[in-house]
């Protein structure tokens, strides 16, 4: 099965919203601490090595992404 | 501390008196005689091969280094007739534990199942293995040890390969159909054959003490992250005979190798981890790791075994273990290529098969390592999540590595015909065969490896049948399980480890490994896979 990356979730704001808050009062050091234990978590539960290197590999491009822009953005 | 355990003697060998321009021409001349040496020059001794080792050497034991031996490689002994020594001197276990801070996190239990000979591990001491098979050595005429014999210069040529010999007595030369070097991680003849031998250092840096005392701890392997008595480091205990004990430290990568290796600066380390300080050291040794291989381990005439071809950390067991394997994949696809019974191509394979242990066995070393010492804060914090989920869930216990054992690989080999029926288990084309525990019809009691030993261990078919007329090919044992005569698989083991019904049967190569299977065996599909696994196609 290919990673999903239709919209999944029925309320999608409530997902997001669910993930602010669970960062909400926490250092940098804890939302990083915070966040390797959840993409542990959740990679297990997807349970399935191709469908996680999609998702890592969406990651970093996404990442990639987002590092041109900020070039761009700070070029003009 | 670290004194020689046995010494032997040099003695001349009327092979020195000869010119160099009529050098003693012989079959194999095996440099190293460490585990991996030592037992392929059994292996091939056994199968009829006249064996020359040169060791540099003249002693052995300094220093209990490898100490767990898996039961692949007690298998493997078991052919050579020195098992049954290795397992009566060696302590057996199975059970492993891994702690975090001062709580168990959780424990593994490397064979949980009976119905095996040779149990998931024993601990022994490198130099009691040692002895042990210099000891069957001597037992073998075709063998020819020699201590003292350092060969200092390899020349190939088209037919044979030129070495030079430096002996107490001055150099000789001697001209081998075949070099097996088998000696070690510093190898002499890697260098001399110009191989590369590249990879990962590790910058962290261990140390290992094996300390004599009196100690009620179990027989099982214990292994901490950041235990109260070393803070922030790893920590490995583990049990071996004489009332010897493995530890295990890891230190911090700055650390002064001069200064940790003194043993009045590990003595309060141990004194720590113990809780007392009634304990004698018997080896100290500081470690950085490495992980390298060869690209190729076979160089024309020059075949490369063991460390000399490939170099772990020590995390899993997994550098002697893989020595004896590659000895027993080598000595029966020599012993074919020197009686012309199968092609010089046939070597090729053992490259094939072992090169891809050896990456297996680097890549989950690597990963222990990895584990145990993260490189980034990143890698720090992904196992600082790990270690705490695995405090309550199964699948955090699951990721902890603090060490995968040695398993036997399972070959992709150009040897190995393929599956054309349908199975649901066993072992498959390329995977060492299952042990069961079978009953003669007399009643008396035998492993299916025994039964593989009794049959020569070479080329063997093992058949699940009826009584039914041997179908195997010319020159090739039947192993039978049921039917008139056959053993009696009372247990029902073997039945169910080889996924087997009536009329199943198994081509065993003669390293054990299985070539092929099939539901339904024709001569023609059995000869078809016996010339696959003799490299004749």
């Amino acid at each position: 099965m290919p990673l999903s990356t239709a919209s999944n979730f029925a309320r999608p704001d409530d997902a997001f919203r669910a993930i602010v808050e669970a960062h909400r009062g926490l250092s940098e050091q804890q939302s990083a601490d915070f966040d390797v234990a959840l993409v542990l978590i959740l990679a297990n539960h997807i349970g399935d090595i191709e469908v996680l290197r999609e998702a890592l590999t969406l990651a970093k491009r996404r990442m990639i992404d987002a590092e041109e822009q900020q070039q761009q953005a700070s070029g003009k | 501390m670290a004194q020689a355990k046995t010494q032997f003697g040099y003695r001349r060998h009327p092979d020195q008196d000869r010119p160099a321009a009529v050098a003693a021409e012989h079959p194999v001349v095996l440099v190293g005689a460490g585990p991996v040496g030592l037992s392929l020059a059994i292996d091939l001794a056994q199968r009829g091969q006249r064996v020359v080792v040169l060791d540099d050497a003249d002693r052995i034991g300094e220093g209990s280094r490898a100490i767990c031996f898996s039961k692949r490689s007690l298998e493997f002994w078991d052919r050579l007739g020195v098992g049954e020594r290795m397992v009566g001197k060696g302590v057996v276990w199975s059970v492993g534990k891994i702690f975090h801070g001062a709580s168990q996190l959780y424990q593994f239990n490397l064979l949980p199942e009976p119905g095996h000979r040779r149990p998931a591990f024993i601990n022994l001491q490198q130099f009691y293995a040692e002895a042990y098979l210099v000891d069957r050595v001597e037992q073998l005429p075709a063998i020819d040890l020699r201590w003292r014999n350092k060969v200092i210069a390899l020349e190939p040529r088209n037919d044979m390969v030129a070495l030079t010999v430096a002996t107490p007595d001055g150099p000789y030369k001697l001209h081998a159909a075949y070099v097996i070097a088998c000696d070690g991680a510093r190898s002499a003849l890697r260098q001399m054959v110009g191989a590369e031998f590249s990879g990962q250092v590790f910058e962290d840096q261990f140390l290992i003490a094996d300390v004599k005392m009196a100690a009620e701890f179990p027989t099982e392997r214990w292994f901490w992250f950041d235990p109260p008595f070393h803070a922030g480091r790893s920590a490995l205990l583990h049990r071996q005979p004489d009332d010897i004990w493995r530890i295990d430290l890891q230190l911090s990568r700055d650390a002064d190798p001069v200064v940790e290796k003194q043993p009045e600066n590990v003595r309060p380390r141990i004194a720590r981890m113990l809780g007392h300080d009634k304990f004698d050291f018997e080896w100290i040794s500081l470690y950085k790791f490495q992980c390298r291989r060869m690209d190729r381990f076979v160089h024309g005439r020059v075949i490369f075994a063991g460390d000399a071809a490939h170099q772990v950390s020590p995390f899993g067991a997994r550098g002697a273990n893989s020595g004896l394997e590659d000895a027993e994949n080598l000595s029966w696809k020599l012993d074919r290529v020197l009686r012309g019974k199968s092609p010089e191509s046939l070597l090729e394979s053992y490259h094939t098969e072992r090169s891809a242990a050896a990456d297996e066995n680097i890549r989950e070393s690597t990963r222990s390592t990895d584990f145990m010492a993260p490189a980034t804060r990143q890698e720090a914090r992904l196992r600082q999540a790990v270690l705490s989920l695995a405090k309550e869930t199964e699948f955090g216990k699951r990721m902890v590595n603090g060490g995968r054992l040695s398993v036997p690989s399972i070959y992709d080999s150009p040897l190995s015909t393929a599956d054309s029926d349908a199975w649901h288990g066993g072992p498959r084309p390329g995977a060492s065969m299952l042990d069961a525990p079978m009953t003669e019809r007399s009643g008396r009691a035998k492993f299916l490896t025994e039964a593989f030993i009794e049959a020569g261990a070479r080329f063997t078919l093992l058949e699940f049948g009826n009584g039914a007329a041997a179908r195997a090919p010319k020159g090739v044992p039947t192993i039978r399980i049921g039917g008139d005569g056959g053993l009696v698989d009372s247990e029902g083991l073997a039945l169910t480890r080889y996924d087997a019904a009536l009329g199943t049967a198994y081509l065993f190569r003669p390293d054990g490994y299985v070539a092929a299977r099939f539901r339904h065996p024709t001569p023609g599909a059995l000869e078809a896979a016996l010339a696959r696994a003799s490299g004749l196609n």
